[in-house]
């Protein structure tokens, strides 16, 4: 192998080695481990005492502590709840969206796909901020309902599942959208003239041939959505309520509030056990569509 | 030809569009609002713009996370590009599916989980030669760099796959060596692939605020990280007016980005056309 090629190899596996693969084997680590009031803040798995062999130190507590403390599995429940429903949400909304857009006149399309993309480039934070401003007890929403008289009392809408329903749909949208466009505008139309000519009606054309057609981008923009909605923080922590914990929350507050390193990493583990599934058929989807491409 | 069913989608359009752009247009309309009071109009200002510019710790936070999609976005480009050739030209080496799980996982990754991970990184290698001792810069930076190259990998090798090899092929058979033959066929070709993958690794750099605050410094404050702390804090007009800015900049980027690609696909065209024809 010429060096220029073992240039090519060395550098993303070192680099990806380094900064993906063993920091989760440090997570792993230190999720055995017990907060200490050292620097850092937990104590060391291996340690040499007077013999040559180490000992090792697991410390199972903090798992334990998430099974035994009622709040965490709540919050993981909950937060498998809210990005369920969020996905089912993101694909309502963006199936009739993406198939309107792929069955559009073709100098439409790219124009109409990147106002899709358009808010996506500028801040998610700002995004999310704008609902705030909308979705207040003194809003534009509530403003305009209360002078047009249909409501005496402004509609609570911030601090609840509601805002957080409408923020995670609003900034994961795109990420449905695209690759369900990316499905949609493959489909061969003749299909469906195809099945009109035999007398099908157009519902039933679209259950029977598109819909099914359309699977994998369903599953891979779900699958865009599900994952990182599962840890999602700032949008609860901005619009959702008190109540409604998420373990994105769970994990940033044991992380920078009660500075416990090892539940943090504990934490981080379950959340990664939860998900490894959902990756994998994400992985699958990801493979199978570059098979495709590259034919 | 509108039946039903287009009309259906046609509506579906327009909601899902006024959905996406409704909060963008009223924030908009609010920076240029006289009164503190972000809900009542009064009247027609631009004070919130002065004011901030004239915020001298916010500009600093842009003037830093601006810096840092700099070079994260750079390194991400370089890094991505290296494993998108190796993912479409290497063929099937050991490890491929190792490897190829190893790119995309970022991409879905809880950022909660990613930020704890390189933070802990950071500290487990904060004793080592040639690494960062303490966090700020150059910690968010990599850790950035990794986010994006992900993103970057992912739309270069969908442009490699689609690249016709012949050309690499013919540039070797007439004995360009293969550096050579990277930077006068390959790079060229998957140029503007190259420069949306820097473009989306730039901009998610200058948004991310959960892996910023998990690997930043006591003294690293990115814009998102102030971003946050003030929305948190309650509604400022001054928010709405940099969030005008920044969609502004976008929307104008965007626009000459889309009329250049434009102008590029059309001049292929006619050259194809012209090629075509000189054929005898």
């Amino acid at each position: 192998m010429n060096p220029g090629r073992w240039v090519v190899r060395a550098v993303p596996w070192v680099w990806l080695l380094l900064f993906f693969l063993i920091p989760f084997v440090i997570v792993l680590k230190i999720s055995f481990a017990e907060t200490a009031l050292t620097q850092p803040p937990y104590t060391p798995l291996l340690e040499w005492g007077q013999s040559v062999y180490p000992t090792i130190k697991l410390h199972t507590a903090n798992y334990l502590r998430l099974a035994g403390d009622s709040l965490y599995l709540d919050a993981f429940l909950n937060s498998l709840k809210v990005a369920a429903v969020s996905t089912l949400l993101c694909l309502l909304v963006a199936y009739p969206m993406a198939y309107g857009i792929a069955r559009a006149e073709r100098s439409w399309r790219n124009v109409l796909l990147l106002l899709v993309m358009l808010p996506f480039w500028t801040s998610f934070l700002l995004r999310v901020y704008a609902w705030i401003g909308l979705l207040r007890n003194n809003g534009l929403i509530n403003n305009t309902l209360l002078a047009l008289g249909i409501i005496r009392e402004p509609i609570v809408m911030m601090q609840t599942d509601f805002a957080m329903y409408v923020g995670i749909v609003y900034s994961y949208l795109p990420f449905m959208i695209l690759p369900l466009y990316a499905n949609l505008e493959k489909h061969d139309v003749s299909l469906l003239e195809a099945a009109a000519d035999l007398g099908c009606r157009p519902l039933r054309a679209f259950l029977q041939v598109t819909l099914p057609l359309s699977v994998p981008g369903i599953i891979a923009g779900s699958m865009l959505v599900f994952i990182p909605a599962v840890g999602e923080f700032v949008i609860p922590r901005l619009l959702g309520g008190v109540d409604s914990l998420m373990i994105g929350r769970v994990l940033w507050d044991e992380y920078f509030l009660n500075r416990d390193w090892p539940v943090a990493s504990a934490v981080a583990i379950s959340l990664l056990i939860f998900l490894v599934v959902p990756i994998m058929v994400f992985e699958h989807f990801q493979a199978r569509a570059r098979a495709a491409e590259a034919q | 030809m509108m039946g039903r069913r287009s009309w259906f989608v046609f509506t579906a359009l327009l909601l899902g569009f006024a959905f996406l752009y409704v909060p963008i247009v009223s924030m908009i309309v609010y920076s240029f609002n006289e009164s503190r009071l972000v809900t009542v109009w009064g009247g027609f200002s631009t004070k919130w713009y002065g004011q901030l510019l004239g915020d001298e710790q916010l500009l600093g936070g842009l003037w830093l996370s601006l810096r840092l999609a700099f070079v994260s976005a750079t390194l991400a480009v370089v890094v991505g590009t290296l494993a998108a050739i190796m993912l479409v030209r290497h063929g099937r080496f050991r490890g491929r599916t190792w490897f190829s799980a190893m790119v995309t996982a970022p991409l879905v990754m809880p950022e909660v989980i990613t930020g704890l991970s390189l933070l802990l990184v950071f500290v487990a290698f904060a004793p080592l030669p040639f690494m960062p001792g303490s966090r700020g810069f150059t910690t968010i930076m990599i850790a950035h760099a990794t986010l994006t190259l992900s993103y970057v990998t992912v739309v270069v090798q969908s442009r490699l796959a689609s690249m016709d090899v012949s050309l690499e092929e013919a540039a070797m058979d007439l004995g360009a060596r293969p550096a050579k033959v990277f930077l006068v066929i390959t790079l060229p070709l998957i140029a503007p692939a190259v420069a949306s993958g820097w473009l989306l690794a730039f901009t998610l750099s200058v948004d991310d605020l959960v892996i910023a605050s998990f690997t930043a410094g006591p003294d690293t404050n990115t814009l998102p990280m102030m971003i946050f702390s003030k929305v948190r804090l309650g509604v400022t007009p001054e928010i709405n007016a940099l969030a005008s800015i920044m969609v502004g900049l976008v929307a104008v980027a965007v626009a000459v980005a889309g009329l250049l690609m434009a102008r590029q696909e059309r001049a292929r065209e006619r050259d194809m056309h012209a090629a075509a024809a000189q054929r005898p």
